[in-house]
């Protein structure tokens, strides 16, 4: 089912397992490969709403593996303006391509300045190898 | 409880190898899955898996008395159960209340008359009852738990594998046989959990490896916890902790047909009260007609009434929906009932649907 194992340079992490691809004032966020490794056949995702507001260390969706729920935390706080309907009609992208087709929302950050608190790609690897 | 505390089956190793992710389960440390659950529940309903089940224990029961006193101990006739047979049931409480569910075998030829599998989170608890209810029986009670190592191996090409590993014809379902299954003694019995045809088997400790690499030579995939509970919800198979428990009887809970009150077994009264008056509640199967994953403990309701409560749930991989069971208001338990399930907030729209959820297209 998944990929290889990765966790690309461009992208900045927090340490409950999410990316964000900083673009400017805008943000996608998603899920890193351990946590899709870490949950398995992921088989239910719901998109937010596009307009709702999301607060960094705040859940702001859910996804399902069979056997499990687990919240998705806001690496960053925002609003939605985005959602990838995709990943909710084939929830398998997110096991599959974690940092492409399996995004989960774009966001307009509220607070650009937030972004200083996530952590490169060392240091997450560093992280998850505890 | 931290991993110091907990037990690990004859497997361990070989589940570490077969890159098992173990967590915690009744005491134990069992493999949730491997390679994936979609990828098992698929393989055991398609070809082959093998789960390890030694966490389960094993009572013996030996005597003059042993049929007597089993007959006493389970709801169902044990006077019907031949030798080589095996026979589910419930261990009732005085009050009727379902303490676990177990099946029996009535072994031909081994050293104890009767052998009951229990759910490794009542085991001991069991073990305490059937002793209880030994009073004025000529009879022992054995914890024969330590004795036993337990593979069930499920699957349309399940029988085909193991037979190529037994020494003789394997026994159809619903009976037993001792023979030698991949150079061990074995007991292997007709049961399962997934709703497919299949075998249980029954080795010491020290086979139990070698069987399982054999197993897994000729084929077979293995199969953790994950797929184990997907399997037995589409087919609607019970699980003690979730769909029954000792706060309900088999009547409501929909175990009557294992329930012969006549034999007078301990709870038969309470048992024959409900079946007689009916019960408030039902245990119903059901589905998500649209989006969304019923959670143990979900409301369910009915318009703006709550008629019930979500006692298992999960994504069923061959239906790609939406399953559960759960109680209900006796009278909103028909199947085509219109439902919602409160997930997490969010009304799901769902409908009661008749056991079981999944059947196999032949």
């Amino acid at each position: 089912m998944a990929t290889e194992e990765s966790y690309p340079d461009d992208l900045r992490y927090h340490r409950e397992h999410d990316w964000a691809r900083i673009e400017g004032d805008q943000a996608t966020f998603g899920v890193t490969w351990f946590a899709q490794d870490s949950l398995g056949d992921v088989v239910f995702f719901d998109p937010p709403e596009v307009g709702a507001t999301v607060a960094k260390d705040e859940p702001y969706t859910e996804v399902e593996s069979v056997k499990a729920v687990s919240d998705v935390i806001a690496p960053l706080s925002g609003e939605i303006l985005a959602v990838n309907d995709e990943a909710g009609t084939n929830p398998e992208l997110i096991n599959t391509d974690p940092y492409g087709e399996g995004w989960m929302v774009k966001v307009r950050l509220s607070d650009p300045g937030e972004v200083e608190t996530l952590i490169d790609a060392a240091a997450y690897k560093a992280l998850i190898a505890d | 409880m931290n991993a110091e505390t907990l037990r690990r089956t004859p497997l361990f190793d070989a589940h570490v190898a077969a890159g098992g992710r173990l967590v915690p389960f009744a005491g134990w440390e069992m493999p949730v899955q491997y390679e994936g659950v979609a990828a098992e529940h698929a393989a055991v309903r398609e070809r082959c898996g093998v789960f390890d089940v030694s966490h389960m224990g094993q009572i013996g029961i030996r005597g003059p008395q042993a049929a007597d006193h089993l007959q006493r101990v389970v709801s169902n006739d044990v006077a019907k159960l031949a030798a080589g047979g095996a026979q589910y049931a419930c261990l009732c409480a005085d009050d009727g209340g379902i303490l676990d569910d177990l099946f029996s075998y009535l072994l031909a030829d081994r050293d104890m008359d009767y052998l009951t599998v229990t759910n490794a989170a009542n085991h001991e608890l069991d073990l305490a009852r059937f002793r209880q209810l030994a009073d004025g029986f000529d009879v022992e009670v054995v914890d024969c738990a330590a004795d036993f190592a337990m593979l069930a191996v499920q699957g349309p090409e399940a029988r085909g594998i193991v037979a190529a590993l037994a020494s003789g014809e394997l026994p159809p379902r619903m009976h037993t046989a001792t023979l030698e299954v991949a150079g061990a003694a074995a007991l292997v019995c007709g049961t399962g959990y997934t709703g497919e045809d299949g075998v249980e088997i029954l080795v010491p400790p020290d086979d139990a490896a070698g069987l399982w690499r054999e197993l897994l030579a000729a084929g077979v995939t293995p199969c953790g916890l994950g797929a184990r509970d997907t399997l037995r919800l589409e087919v609607c198979f019970h699980l003690h902790g979730n769909d029954i428990g000792p706060d309900r009887n088999p009547i409501e809970a929909g175990l009557g047909w294992c329930c012969r009150e006549e034999t007078g077994f301990a709870g038969s009264a309470a048992v024959a009260a409900a079946r007689a008056n009916g019960t408030a509640e039902r245990l119903v199967a059901l589905a998500i007609t649209g989006r969304g994953i019923p959670r143990p403990d979900n409301p369910i309701l009915a318009g703006d009434d709550r008629i019930g409560t979500v006692t298992s749930g999960t994504f069923s991989p061959s239906l790609g929906i939406g399953i559960g069971m759960g109680y209900v208001r006796s009278d909103s338990s028909e199947p085509g009932t219109a439902i919602e399930i409160d997930v997490r907030g969010r009304r799901r729209e769902a409908e009661i649907r008749s056991k079981p959820l999944y059947a196999k297209s032949t």
